[in-house]
């Protein structure tokens, strides 16, 4: 065995890629922890109890919050997940049924061509068929931008899940005189359940974070308001705005707005793997 | 070396001299009868003109190389291979003399009569109750939650798991040994009460002692269902089965009463498949 001991070549070879690989993991970590550390270090000090009981204040007024953009998020989003997660599974079991089918291939590539639309065309979209219709700015228009948003991404993931079910469980369902209907949600769409539920909170945290459908569907509202039909504030909107103010304190609510958008949606993912986790560990997988 | 060239020539029914056993042939007491059935992948023709005549409280292997089409067989006598896409059934299934393959028959009912244990075990990712359950509930076999715990029960108590799960039904099935979960689609597959259970080999994944606990499990289910099994294993053949029928290339060569074919076969293809000539 000689050069066991020795940097043979290959041993050089082999550590340098174990290190160019660890420097792009930094390298790709690094804007991340700047993110973070910009948003907690920026929005702590603006961050009091006040930010999530009061509403807005005029220019010149100190304090306020975003009560009311903090509550518009969770009712936009809910309405999102409301539409999409029901059109985005069942579409999901559609493509995975039928995926041979011509439709199927036609509906794919329509939720990855609508997957890869900007999200300001989604919101003028909307615009046109909620917005104009009603002639104002609704809840209801922002929670049917974001759900547009939501549905391809829900699909594609359940449908990719759906296929990682062995098909030997199908095939135990239908032995014991299951319908097909009945196989598919008592046993395949159940085993994948985990992973779906996973996939919805990642949908979900992904459409929490914008802003551009929001514009000119729900715009924004200075008041505290839970109407379906009234525009309403949302924490992305609600920092767009007071970012590009020009005051001081606006900016530093803008920072706390941020910090706590992030924090939902980090909240939001750990939810969802402990429940993820839960419901995989009372099956035994 | 390879299989010799032989003619296959059209298969006699065995003639059944078991004392205790109903007369082979006539229609009323056979649990399955086959006719001339031929089964296509696409374009591929997997099995040809089979004919075979399946008596019932018996237990019947089908023997043969891999890729001889047994397991296929199996598959259409409780039509499960209709879903694979593009396959395709002449000729006439019948099962307590009703043609399965006859437009208009219900294959779910077909299914519930004909049960089946699959190669590999399948459990549900759910709890052994809910397992044992699912076929229950899902043909509406029991009309309140005693009657259900107690066919779970019996089923369980068919299977030979009992004593194992009694106090764990509520846990994971994935939890389980191999042989454990083999013997729980086992009992899966025996509460919804079929008349037929196919199994498409059983222990093939098992190691010794699982497996002969599903033999002993054979040979005690076989007083109240007809067993039809696939086996690549003869010496498993020999042991559990009555009736034995030996495939080859898509084709039935020999179907005979299990101690006739193991000492006496009539095939020269049989004969030298036994002794390992090939296979």
């Amino acid at each position: 065995m000689s050069g066991a001991r020795t940097a043979t070549p290959r041993k050089v070879l082999s550590a340098l890629f174990v290190f160019a690989c660890a420097l792009c993991v930094g390298l790709a970590l690094v804007p991340l922890a700047f993110v973070l550390f910009f948003v907690v270090s920026q929005g702590v000090q603006s961050l009091n109890v006040d930010f999530f009981t009061h509403n807005p204040r005029p220019v010149g007024e100190p304090g306020g919050g975003m009560a009311n953009a903090i509550v518009g998020t969770l009712m936009l989003t809910g309405l999102a997940a409301a539409m999409a997660v029901p059109i985005g599974i069942l579409s999901g079991v559609y493509l995975s049924e039928y995926r041979g089918s011509r439709f199927a291939s036609a509906v794919r590539f329509a939720a990855d061509t609508l997957n890869g639309v900007p999200s300001i065309v989604i919101g003028v979209f909307a615009y046109a068929v909620v917005v104009l219709p009603f002639r104002h700015f609704s809840t209801l228009a922002g929670g049917f931008a974001l759900g547009v948003m939501m549905i391809p991404i829900i699909t594609r993931t359940t449908e990719e899940l759906l296929l990682l079910v062995p098909n030997a469980l199908r095939e135990g369902a239908l032995a014991l005189g299951a319908t097909r209907a009945r196989a598919v949600f008592t046993v395949i769409v159940p085993a994948a359940l985990p992973g779906i539920i996973t996939g919805v909170v990642l949908a979900l945290a992904r459409i929490a974070g914008e802003t551009a459908p929001l514009l000119f569907t729900s715009f924004n509202n200075r008041f505290f308001s839970t109407s379906l039909s009234q525009p309403i504030s949302s924490i992305t909107v609600q920092v767009f705005t007071y970012a590009i103010s020009p005051y001081e304190d606006w900016h530093r609510q803008a920072w706390a707005g941020a910090l706590v958008l992030v924090t939902i949606v980090l909240v939001c993912s750990m939810a969802a793997r402990f429940a993820a986790a839960r419901v995989a560990s009372i099956r035994g997988q | 070396m390879n299989p010799p060239l032989v003619k296959v020539r059209p298969v006699r029914q065995p003639q059944s001299d078991i004392p205790d056993s109903p007369p082979a042939g006539e229609a009323e007491t056979l649990k399955i009868d086959v006719e001339h059935l031929s089964f296509f992948y696409g374009e591929k023709r997997a099995l040809e003109d089979i004919s075979i005549k399946i008596q019932p409280n018996m237990v019947t292997a089908f023997i043969g190389p891999s890729g001889c089409g047994k397991s296929t067989f199996l598959r259409t006598l409780n039509r499960m291979n209709d879903i694979i896409p593009g396959a395709r059934v002449e000729g006439r299934v019948c099962v307590d003399g009703q043609d399965i393959y006859r437009m208009g028959v219900d294959v779910v009912a077909v299914r519930r009569k004909v049960g089946m244990v699959f190669q590999k075990s399948n459990p549900f990712p759910k709890s052994i109750f809910e397992n044992v359950a699912y076929g229950l509930r899902i043909n509406r076999l029991s009309s309140n939650r005693s009657e259900l715990a107690g066919r779970i029960e019996e089923s369980l108590q068919q299977a030979a798991l009992w004593d194992e799960v009694k106090d764990r039904l509520h846990e994971s099935a994935l939890a389980l040994s191999g042989g454990q979960q083999q013997r729980l689609c086992i009992a899966r597959a025996l509460a919804v009460k079929p008349d037929i259970l196919l199994m498409d080999e059983p222990a093939s994944a098992l190691d010794p002692i699982a497996t002969q606990r599903i033999e002993e499990l054979i040979y005690q289910l076989k007083a109240k269902f007809t067993i039809v099994i696939v086996t690549h294993n003869m010496q498993q053949a020999a042991r559990v089965s009555d009736f034995t029928a030996f495939f080859w290339l898509g084709r039935l060569v020999e179907f005979e009463r299990t101690d006739k074919m193991f000492t006496a076969p009539s095939e020269k293809l049989t004969e030298d498949y036994l002794t390992g000539r090939f296979g």
